[in-house]
């Protein structure tokens, strides 16, 4: 045998177990958790009998929704600003450099700080917005940088034939450059939502842990990966968390599959 | 036949760099004048003086007059984005939306704040069949523009630009993306709009010149050598370099 063949098959077997642990991890949630869904699982009212994971499932809506309303006008508007208005200079490099270190800070370094800051400090206590602050701060720099190449991924001759028909800047940027780059910024947000989905850590120092479903901005919210956090910390509900696993899982490759999908549509545009 | 744009003196820089060095011309209504000369001559740098497009440059600063219609483009309380609705461009690479063929068109117009679906409808037709484009896609005016050859692009780029009642066309160099059919197609479009509009063009092709243009200007390192009509300038140049230039001595 010679050495190229050793390589093809060395580099063929270390793809393959990539593959294989994603299909174990996938193929072991769903075997453990799928058996344990219930009916009961899914009431409307959370018991510490039925352990309904349904509050929990809204309060995870509740929060990406939240957590995007304050991201996604923040890291558009600040991408916009870096590709339209300063392409260079210092403080672009400043902001650069700012988001780059933020997209490096483990997330429950933003719980303890979101749970000083927003929970204390501001006094808006263990609560759904306290999390949603603190998770937009999080997805910040990844909406913030997928605008960007988005944004950058124009062509500027685009911009050119806009305003040689007299369309001002803002015209320019709201109705030719955005819905241009609109496949790349969708996909980074759906990224963001992905974040948000599986974040436990920062949440359960930010938005508590009450498992009801949240009633107003400042009540407590307990998202699907913290109530799965609890259950089994708790220890005495290891299946109903099986099943909250499966469910977890179900919805993160939703939103990675949409955001596959959205991310080949900006690519085959570009081509 | 009245003068449409006249250029008096301007010199244009690039940071320290002078890229145009004092140029004069007039552009008289219902013509077409091309812009020939070797790369890097100024040719389009100075058609981007006439809509003001090199303001996009940061580091870009003109000295000089240019009147379009008697009024100074450059002054102070100049509305650019009139001078641009009325002296549309069309570019070297087309450059249409990624929207429909019908969006395409219809961005001018909505942009200067028509909103009726009759009245925009009645524009998008008439830009296309203005451009020699709406037979080959009236059919399908919704799917999108990126779907279109590169000469039908171009032509399309072309209807966007007359989209909203300019009365000057700048082109620079429509149809060096182009193969030769779709160029002889642009052409004849060319020669049926003076009617109608003013046409100044930069081309790389001298032939293209000859056969379209009725004057023709000879731009070299940053001058303009000499301005004639075309005939004239391609049968007995005055100038030395200019006959070099015509006759394939270098460029």
């Amino acid at each position: 045998m010679n050495s190229s063949k050793v390589i093809s098959i060395i580099l063929k077997v270390s793809a393959f177990i990539v593959m294989l642990i994603l299909v174990a991890i996938i193929g072991y949630v769903m075997i453990l958790g799928i058996p344990q869904l219930k009916l009961s699982l899914f009431q409307w009212k959370y018991t510490s009998d039925n352990v309904s994971m349904l509050p929990s499932i809204i309060n995870t809506i509740l929060m990406v929704v939240f957590s995007l309303l304050i991201a996604v006008p923040l890291g558009l508007g600040a991408a916009i600003f870096l590709t339209q208005y300063k392409r260079e200079g210092k403080i672009v490099k400043l902001i650069r450099m700012t988001s780059e270190t933020l997209s490096g800070i483990p997330s429950i370094v933003y719980g303890l700080f979101g749970n000083i800051f927003f929970a204390t400090f501001c006094g808006f206590g263990y609560s759904l917005l306290s999390g949603a602050l603190t998770m937009s701060i999080m997805v910040l720099p990844l909406i913030l940088r997928t605008s960007e190449e988005a944004l950058l991924a124009v062509p500027d001759a685009l911009a050119e034939g806009s305003l040689a028909l007299g369309a001002g800047k803002i015209r320019t940027i709201s109705a030719v450059l955005l819905p241009s780059a609109m496949p790349g910024i969708v996909s980074g947000v759906i990224l963001g939502m992905g974040r948000i989905l599986g974040e436990s850590a920062a949440l359960i120092y930010t938005a508590g842990t009450a498992a009801t479903m949240a009633s107003g901005l400042l009540s407590q919210a307990r998202t699907l990966s913290v109530h799965m956090y609890a259950l089994t910390s708790e220890g005495l509900h290891m299946e109903e968390a099986r099943a909250v696993a499966a469910v977890l899982m179900v919805l993160v490759l939703i939103v990675n599959f949409i955001s596959r999908k959205i991310g080949k549509k900006a690519g085959g545009k570009n081509e | 036949m009245s003068e449409k744009i006249k250029v008096e003196n301007l010199h244009l820089y690039y940071g320290e760099k002078e890229a145009l060095k004092g140029i004069d011309l007039s552009v008289k209504e219902n013509m077409i004048m091309s812009f020939i000369g070797p790369s890097g001559c100024g040719k389009s740098t100075f058609l981007r003086c006439l809509n003001r497009m090199n303001d996009l440059i940061p580091t870009c600063r003109i000295e000089g007059k240019v009147y379009y219609g008697g009024e100074d483009i450059y002054a102070d309380k100049y509305d650019v984005a009139r001078l641009r609705k009325n002296v549309g461009m069309v570019f070297q690479k087309p450059n249409p939306f990624p929207f429909s063929i019908f969006d395409n068109i219809a961005y001018g117009p909505r942009t200067h704040g028509i909103k009726n679906k009759v009245k925009l409808r009645e524009i998008v037709e008439k830009s296309l069949c203005e451009a020699g484009l709406f037979d080959e896609v009236k059919d399908r005016l919704n799917s999108s523009a990126l779907g279109l050859s590169g000469g039908q692009m171009q032509r399309l780029c072309i209807a966007r630009a007359l989209s909203v009642e300019p009365d000057v066309l700048l082109l620079d160099e429509p149809t060096s993306a182009l193969d030769p059919i779709s160029t002889e197609k642009i052409e004849e479009l060319l020669l049926k709009l003076k009617k109608d509009y003013t046409i100044v063009i930069v081309t790389h092709n001298m032939q293209q010149a000859l056969r379209i243009s009725d004057m023709t200007a000879f731009f070299l390192l940053g001058n303009m050598i000499e301005c004639d009509d075309t005939t004239k300038m391609f049968s007995s140049p005055t100038d030395k370099r200019t006959e070099d230039y015509i006759t394939g001595r270098f460029g």
